[in-house]
């Protein structure tokens, strides 16, 4: 069974946000990590893109195939995780945790509450 | 419609990740592709290979219709032998590439790919009408009647003898033996796809859920874990063995493919035997290499460009790629011309628009410390 944090939102595409004021931290599900196993490879935006919601702007790959990660709210990335880069299991360890992916200022902090709450999200992964 | 094997519904229960592969629902993992890859390495691997097609070729002229079907000298198996061999069209190239065992005096079993079985039979019937041999040679395509399993790892000699009767354990790499399981007629053949020693065991399609289940109970003790073909496909790549559809295919020879060893040019000719012969005097102009990633980076996939040392022209691309989970590095392989293949040259792979080095290496790329 999946974890779902109550505490974050969500995206379709599997990424969670952790909004506070007008800065929001981004990583992948359990659910996500889940369904890629063995992440060996995690590659980052840059510090100082600004990405639209929506938009590719990381990969992470398993061991048979590469996968896009969505912003999931739009904004600057302000801060990335190189602690992910250097050791990309933590992707699978601590997904909610020591897994995140990169620390965006909002563009538009309303936007949060577009996203997919836990309750939400859940339903999703079930169907 | 997918087609499944009579394992599926062993794949369900143990919880296996379903994919469409040539045609087939079957089973990329159970656990983890590296959990997987590091039981077969380091112990014992069990995989569901029953999609492959097995077809019988008999009679007086068997032997003479797969010399002249086949690149390998067919003469050369004693009866229980095996070999690998290729099978090419006129100009060379691959139609199929596959197991060949001689069952009997004038009876041989051919193992071939599962995305392959049609082409295969079609081409086979095609030759076989077209040539002397039509009124003495029989050609049997049973591969819906037949289920497979491919038991892999340094750990599998230690109980293959005890799972079936049969001592297959006395095979020396290639061949083949008949066992017997409950009431059932088994060939078990030692060979494999992984680079370690290990078995393939072929058996009626009723009776290899039995096969498998009894391998896990014997083999459990030992190590022995359920494999799927994300581990088959980062085994073989690892060792460097061809999959049709990345290094092989109608436009790629065997020898462009370096598999020159599995070609005969003293048996006289066969289908493609010109051009081959003809690519061995003068050269080709692809060539298949082995490389691995140098700095820290994604790993290398199908169709990535490869680009030359000094990164101002694409030579060529990669046909297969992977991380390794023995090396833990980007390791594939692709094909460049000749000038551009020799062994300890760099070359660079662009990954997302960006290019990464990568050192040409030595086939297999992986060769465990003996």
């Amino acid at each position: 069974m999946s974890n779902i944090p109550s505490d974050l939102k969500f995206a379709k595409t599997h990424e969670w946000v952790r909004a506070a004021g007008e800065f929001a931290t981004v990583g992948i599900t359990d659910h996500a990590q889940h369904e890629l196993t063995d992440v060996v490879f995690v590659e980052l935006p840059a510090v100082g893109r600004k990405v639209k919601a929506g938009e590719a702007c990381a990969v992470v790959e398993s061991v048979k195939t590469a996968s896009d990660i969505y912003a999931p709210v739009s904004g600057e990335v302000v801060e990335v995780n190189q602690a992910v880069v250097d050791n990309p299991a933590l992707v699978n360890t601590a997904p909610y945790a020591d897994g995140w992916f990169f620390k965006l200022k909002l563009a538009n902090q309303a936007e949060v509450s577009t996203l997919l709450t836990p309750d939400a999200y859940g339903a999703q992964i079930k169907a | 419609m997918l087609k499944r094997t009579p394992l599926f519904e062993a794949h369900q229960k143990l919880g296996a990740r379903l994919v469409e592969f040539g045609g087939w629902e079957m089973p990329v993992q159970y656990t983890s592709i590296t959990d997987e890859h590091l039981a077969v390495r380091n112990a014992a691997g069990i995989f569901d290979i029953s999609h492959m097609g097995e077809v019988l070729a008999s009679g007086p002229g068997a032997a003479d219709f797969l010399n002249r079907t086949l690149t390998n000298d067919i003469r050369k198996l004693a009866i229980g032998g095996g070999q690998y061999t290729l099978m090419c069209n006129a100009e060379g190239g691959v139609i199929d590439d596959l197991y060949a065992y001689r069952l009997g005096e004038e009876e041989y079993l051919l193992v071939i790919n599962a995305s392959r079985i049609e082409p295969d039979v079609l081409w086979m019937e095609g030759e076989l009408r077209g040539s002397e041999f039509n009124q003495n040679t029989t050609l049997q395509n049973v591969s819906d009647a037949y289920g497979a399993v491919a038991i892999q790892g340094p750990k599998v000699a230690g109980f293959i003898d005890a799972c079936f009767q049969a001592a297959p354990t006395k095979l020396k790499k290639n061949q083949l033996t008949v066992g017997s399981f409950e009431g059932a007629t088994l060939w078990i053949g030692r060979t494999g796809y992984t680079g370690e020693d290990g078995f393939e065991v072929i058996a009626p399609a009723e009776k290899i859920a039995a096969v498998w289940n009894r391998a896990l109970e014997v083999g459990a003790s030992h190590g022995l874990k359920p494999a799927g073909l994300g581990a088959r496909d980062t085994l073989r790549t690892e060792v460097c063995y061809p999959l049709y559809g990345h290094e092989l295919d109608e436009n790629t020879t065997p020898i462009e493919a370096g598999l020159a060893r599995f070609v005969s040019f003293d048996k006289g000719f066969f289908t493609g035997s010109n051009r081959l012969a003809e690519q061995k005097a003068n050269g080709v102009k692809k060539t298949l290499i082995a490389f691995k990633m140098t700095d820290k980076s994604a790993p290398p996939r199908p169709h990535y460009p490869i680009w030359s040392t000094d990164g101002l022209n694409v030579i060529g691309e990669v046909v297969s790629g992977t991380q390794s989970p023995s090396m833990n590095l980007g390791v594939g392989l692709g094909y460049v011309p000749p000038e551009n293949a020799q062994v300890g040259a760099n070359v660079q792979i662009e990954i997302r628009a960006r290019k990464s080095p990568a050192l040409i290496v030595p086939k297999p790329i992986f060769r465990k410390a003996s």
